[in-house]
């Protein structure tokens, strides 16, 4: 049994119990401590007089609300209907992505329409933001690619629940990100207006029951 | 009536005395969480500000304490019923206390001399005795010629307050933590008053500013003989028994954060504030001692009363309040330094067990300084 080198583990008859018992041989220098302490030190040092003087620092915190990093490109953000060329939208209200969403944020009211190959229209369009968990289902359910999370932007910080309830003409509004001014008209900016609070009383019992898609 | 230069040199020097630790401890408290921040790769405090006119001014964070003092003095102070309201609010009190009055002790600059009228600097390092007509004013809150006995005297108070605290409190995690305190704050004092007595009987005296005069001579003529170079091992034993008086990582078991929080755990808003400050405090005081006795206090090296003497032979004359300057900014220099390296321990270093503590103090510590005794005699005697 050497006395030198690091941390060997000299426990090997472990008599039947659960506890394994480890004894650590340290020679002379390692027990002073005094080296290891200096050698830590020095570690800690090097990177309090780096991240104070040099450029290249060890730092990697943002300063969020004063320095903002880009979001990646597939970032799921704010919901929008992405509309047809006469700017109705091109959902069929056909009720997939509210069946796919786990949280049961969106709220579809069907409409007959006369143009026979759509037969259906949305007459109301709502997604509740504060329920929705951004997990893109409704995006990757819908059949029309009718609706899309790609506006890279967050739903906005709201003072009342009710105005978390984006209706159907804001999803409407919303660009794409890099689609800015591409499309005719004038838009409003991306605030939730809503058209008041849903009353979901009804066939909301228990979430994840029977009716849930996933 | 003394002479104007005399009142005027004793209120700064007492002032100093009080005033310095004081208000380096506010900093303190800033520099702690920033340096740590920065060792740990992280940005630490900033975001408090000034708004004048509409522009922030966050100052590299430095209003946080201020911010602080503002949240602990207007802090609702929650007392439970059951504590011991006397020794409640004694406590905090007592261990402010001898924090505050050790820096007296300590000399910051070279002494002055005056006569009648006139203010000169004293000639240092050369070890003579300014005449008889001469009023000698030391740059020290107080001279006193058992200054090192006093250090102790007062460093011992401070196990009242925690002691206290902890009794007072009525509280079995507040009263776990003041024992240990207690009984680590009395293990190693016995550690750290063998270590200064390698130094006393170094330099064969008690008092700080001529420990420091002392230091200002050079060993074979080029090294200067501060305290470290004579004393490696005393030093070593210092800081560390010094580290632990304080209850300082590694050896806050008396607060053991993640298992008794500590003597203080009744405690709110300035009354807290007042431990937290007496431990910057004691900071700043040990690094006053650790200048003074180890690190040459104000002392620069091969700069004489008359500017600098090189060892080679060429010299840089100075005018004398120059030299004055010198002195006491290398004096401040080294505090700071001190301080700075204190952090730097805390934030480096994993923290003790409670047995390992006393283990450290009983077993190992207190050999060591007995031995660093035992050489330090052999070299005098020899």
């Amino acid at each position: 049994m050497s006395s030198h080198g690091h941390g060997q583990d000299h426990g090997a008859d472990n008599k039947g119990g659960a506890v394994k018992d480890v004894h650590r041989e340290h020679d002379f220098v390692e027990r002073l401590y005094v080296p290891a302490i200096a050698s830590g030190m020095a570690v800690t040092i090097r990177h309090f007089f780096t991240n104070l003087f040099s450029k290249e620092k060890y730092t990697a915190t943002v300063q969020y609300p004063d320095v903002k990093t880009p979001y990646p490109s597939r970032f799921r953000g704010m919901h929008r209907l992405v509309p047809r060329e006469d700017g109705a939208p091109r959902c069929v209200a056909c009720f997939m992505c509210q069946t796919a969403c786990p949280a049961r944020c969106i709220h579809i009211e069907a409409g007959e329409t006369s143009d026979s190959s759509i037969e259906k229209f949305p007459v109301v369009f709502q997604i509740d933001e504060l329920r929705c968990v951004v997990c893109g289902l409704c995006v990757e359910a819908c059949p029309c690619d009718a609706i899309r999370m790609d506006t890279g932007f967050h739903p906005p910080p709201v003072q009342q629940r009710g105005t978390a309830q984006v209706g159907r003409a804001d999803l409407l509004a919303f660009f794409g990100k890099g689609e800015q001014g591409t499309r005719m008209g004038a838009h409003p900016p991306p605030t939730a207006g809503g058209q008041g609070r849903i009353d979901r009383s009804e066939g909301d019992h228990g979430a994840g029951g029977a009716r849930g898609g996933f | 009536m003394p002479e104007l230069s005399v009142i005027i040199i004793g209120v700064i020097s007492a002032a100093v005395g009080l005033l310095f630790p004081l208000a380096l401890a506010g900093p303190l408290t800033w520099a702690e969480r920033r340096q740590s921040a920065y060792m740990q790769d992280r940005i630490g405090p900033n975001r408090a500000a000034l708004v004048i006119g509409g522009k922030e001014y966050r100052a590299f964070g430095l209003l946080h304490p201020l911010a602080d003092v503002i949240k602990l003095i207007t802090k609702e102070d929650t007392v439970h019923h059951s504590v011991d309201r006397f020794l409640y609010n004694l406590a905090p009190l007592i261990s402010v206390f001898p924090a505050l009055v050790t820096f007296a002790i300590i000399p910051f600059g070279p002494d002055l001399m005056s006569t009648a009228g006139t203010l000169a600097l004293a000639p240092f390092a050369n070890g003579s005795v300014p005449g008889a007509d001469l009023l000698r004013l030391p740059l020290q809150g107080a001279r006193l010629d058992i200054g090192i006995l006093y250090i102790f005297a007062m460093s011992s108070l401070a196990v009242f307050g925690v002691t206290l605290a902890g009794y007072a409190s009525t509280n079995k995690f507040a009263l776990l933590g003041g024992l240990r305190a207690s009984a680590q704050m009395i293990s190693y004092e016995v550690t750290l008053g063998l270590a200064i007595l390698g130094l006393v009987m170094a330099f064969q005296t008690l008092e700080p500013a001529s420990m420091v005069y002392q230091q200002g001579q050079l060993l074979f003529g080029f090294i200067p003989k501060w305290g470290l170079i004579i004393q490696p091992l005393g030093f070593l034993i210092f800081m560390t028994a010094a580290t632990a008086e304080n209850k300082r990582v590694p050896f806050d078991t008396a607060e053991g954060e993640s298992e008794i929080i500590g003597y203080f755990i009744e405690y709110s808003g300035m009354k807290f504030g007042m431990f937290y400050m007496a431990e910057y405090i004691e900071v700043v005081v040990i690094s006053g001692v650790v200048t003074t006795l180890f690190l040459g206090g104000w002392q620069v090296p091969f700069l004489f009363s008359d500017g600098f003497h090189f060892p080679w032979g060429s010299m840089l004359q100075m005018s004398e309040w120059l030299v004055t300057a010198l002195c006491v900014g290398a004096f401040v220099l080294k505090v700071l330094f001190m301080c700075w390296f204190q952090l730097t321990i805390r934030w480096s270093l994993p923290r003790f067990r409670y047995d390992q503590v006393m283990w450290l103090g009983w077993r190992v510590l207190l050999p060591l300084s007995l031995l660093n005794l035992v050489l330090t005699g052999l070299v005098i005697l020899s």
